[in-house]
């Protein structure tokens, strides 16, 4: 059995974002880059999994479309115990241009199970899971937050309103995971690094698929309006207001 | 939408957000920049939320070394064969600085560990010595301790009264270790001895021992979260297979102390670049007089103090470890990093203690137990003083301690 780990570069969620002045363009200068959170956790329990396996899950992969100034993220991905990873050589434009990258880069080697996290926390688009299922013609299940080995099968637990759902899908599937499905993401040890700089890290060149969404410009939320202070006793001074001046009422 | 928040976190008042102002990022290979992040990881992880009651209780967390042991921050430029990582000493540089981030105990803790327990047995060992010793030392299944200091002998090691007698199949060892770091947890002391003919040689000795004691020193008000204590032998029978078959003389333990000195170079900038975090978000926040206090040209000049310290003593660790690598470092300027670089972040601490005003005094920011801690550092693998004179000597050629 072998599973697909698909991973971000992402900035570490403590940036401070800024613009350039035509908002056209997010400054990057001084930015960390991580493994997008869910991505990691994905891959911590992806390993979890294969060290509980005896055997039966041979390999573990990771996938990231991106430029190589993303390597360092993958990098990290060896050094954490993936045992190989392949870049597909392109600047990740939306969520369909990823899946469709990430499905003709794979489509030979039949993995079993594809983890995605549920988002990236980069642009937070929550679709790139589902997209890639549709490529590669396989079932997804969303909103994962537990996933068990039972012998061949893989069983998933589905976040619901109130509860969840337990699944036993087909293989291959994509798995498209959250919080909860492990504790912490797993931190790498000193002899991990040293060992990721002989683990296999291949590049792939882009196929032709094009993006579906045009980018247009970056907007950042109004500033807040001052606070208007009525006293509590004034509740006709606040009926007035929220009618004539807000128009809410 | 789900947002990934980072877990709220009392003991860090502020997201860790280091300077670089000069892009020595830039310096850094991308194993280093790997290395950084999960030690950062680990310290936020574990020493953040714990380590500002740990101080206060005088607690040392015991989970800690095993944790460090499976990170693999013990011995990280120890060969794979004996149990380290086979880094080189920028690694060790990265690590000393993010885990003095957490607290200087912690940094001490694995300095003590690394520099003078599994560096000599690595170095002077005997091939049996490195292969019993550094693969538990390198896990955290064995902790290590180092004595050299004595209650009568500080600076001038050279006066040490701890002796060894050769009793034929045996050494006897009497004498007394002070200021031993680990020393109450320890399984094992990297001592050092006189022979019958004054020469300082060193030995693995162990807890077991018949007439080994090490008592803890309590009552400190710095280092609290890790352990210090003394080394007491009476009679202990050390088998001659434990002694280092070649080093003799001084040159052994001052080896050991250029090493751990080297990652003192590195950590204190982690606690100084922990202060500075800390004083330059707050004087954002704090408002006075109806703006922040950052507007203020009294609190521009300490911050861009501050921060041009730093940035030297940044540029001064990296120069050290490439010299370092390259078998290049002397240890007079590895005495002249340890000094600037200690007594830069001591000075950090004081400064950024007086941009938070009282609220500086408090558990509720690093700033306070991170100056009480470069109390100890200032002092310990020689003192700010003798390393000046080591400096001295070193242009002079005058020898001002002898």
């Amino acid at each position: 059995m072998k599973i697909l780990v698909c991973v971000s570069n992402v900035p570490d969620t403590t940036t401070k974002i800024k613009l350039s002045g035509d908002m056209h363009s997010v400054d990057l200068a001084n930015v960390q880059w991580i493994i997008n959170p869910w991505d990691e956790l994905a891959l911590t329990r992806a390993l979890e999994l294969k060290e509980a396996s005896e055997g039966k899950i041979e390999k573990v992969t990771v996938m990231l479309v991106g430029a190589k100034s993303a390597e360092p993220t993958m990098r990290k991905a060896l050094a954490i115990g993936a045992d190989d990873a392949v870049r597909v050589d392109a600047e990740p434009l939306d969520a369909y241009f990823v899946a469709g990258q990430i499905a003709g880069a794979i489509k030979d080697e039949n993995y079993d199970l594809v983890f995605c996290g549920i988002e990236s926390s980069d642009y937070n688009g929550s679709a790139m899971g589902s997209m890639l299922s549709e490529f590669m013609n396989i079932p997804s299940v969303s909103s994962v937050s537990k996933v068990e080995m039972d012998d061949d099968q893989i069983v998933v637990n589905r976040e619901i309103a109130g509860g969840f759902e337990v699944v036993v899908p087909e293989l291959p599937f994509v798995a498209i995971v959250q919080k909860g499905i492990t504790k912490e993401p797993r931190i790498p040890s000193m002899r991990g690094i040293m060992m990721a700089r002989k683990k296999p890290l291949k590049v792939v060149e882009a196929s032709g698929l094009e993006a579906l969404t045009e980018f247009v410009k970056y907007e950042p939320p109004q500033p807040k309006a001052a606070c208007k202070m009525i006293d509590a006793d004034n509740v006709a001074e606040l009926v007035d207001l929220l009618h004539n001046e807000a128009k809410i009422i | 939408m789900f947002i990934f928040a980072p877990t709220k976190n009392n003991n860090m008042p502020y997201p860790y957000n280091p300077p670089d102002y000069f892009q020595i990022d830039e310096l850094l290979s991308e194993e280093h920049k790997i290395v950084r992040s999960a030690i950062r990881d680990w310290v936020n992880r574990s020493v953040v939320p714990v380590i500002d009651q740990a101080a206060h209780e005088h607690k040392f967390h015991e989970r800690f070394i095993k944790e460090l042991g499976e990170l693999g921050a013990f011995g990280p430029f120890i060969p794979t064969e004996y149990g380290g990582a086979g880094m080189d000493h920028i690694a060790y540089g990265v690590i000393m600085t993010e885990l003095e981030r957490g607290d200087s105990a912690i940094r001490s803790t694995a300095s003590v560990h690394t520099s003078l327990v599994m560096y000599p047995i690595f170095t002077f060992g005997s091939e049996e010595q490195k292969r019993k010793y550094l693969p538990g030392l390198a896990s955290g299944d064995l902790i290590g301790c180092f004595g050299l200091t004595e209650p009568n002998q500080g600076s001038d090691p050279g006066g040490m009264e701890a002796k060894i007698k050769d009793m034929g199949g045996h050494y006897l060892l009497n004498g007394a270790k002070m200021w031993i770091t680990n020393s109450s947890i320890a399984d094992i002391a990297v001592v050092w001895a006189k022979d019958e003919n004054g020469i300082v040689r060193g030995m693995v000795v162990e807890k077991e021992w018949t007439g080994f004691s090490a008592p803890e020193t309590h009552n400190k008000w710095s280092l609290r979260a890790s352990v210090t204590g003394e080394l007491v032998f009476d009679d202990v029978k050390v088998p001659k297979e434990n002694v280092f078959p070649e080093i003799k003389g001084l040159k052994g333990p001052l080896m050991c102390l250029n090493s751990a000195r080297y990652g003192i170079a590195w950590g204190a900038i982690g606690a100084a670049m922990d202060c500075y975090n800390t004083a330059l978000q707050y004087s954002l926040e704090r408002k006075q007089f109806n703006k922040p206090i950052a507007a203020f040209q009294l609190q521009q000049k300490k911050l861009a103090e501050i921060v041009t310290e730093i940035t030297k003593a940044q540029l001064l660790a990296w120069r050290l470890g490439k010299l370092k690598n390259e078998g290049k470092a002397t240890p007079a300027q590895i005495s002249m990093a340890k000094c600037n670089n200690v007594e830069m972040a001591l000075n950090v601490a004081r400064e950024s203690r007086q941009i938070l005003g009282a609220m500086g005094i408090t558990g509720d920011f690093p700033i306070m137990r991170h100056m009480m801690n470069l109390e100890s550092v200032i002092t310990y693998e020689g003192t700010h003083d003798i390393h000046l004179l080591i400096t001295g000597s070193d242009i002079t050629g005058i020898h001002a301690f002898e």
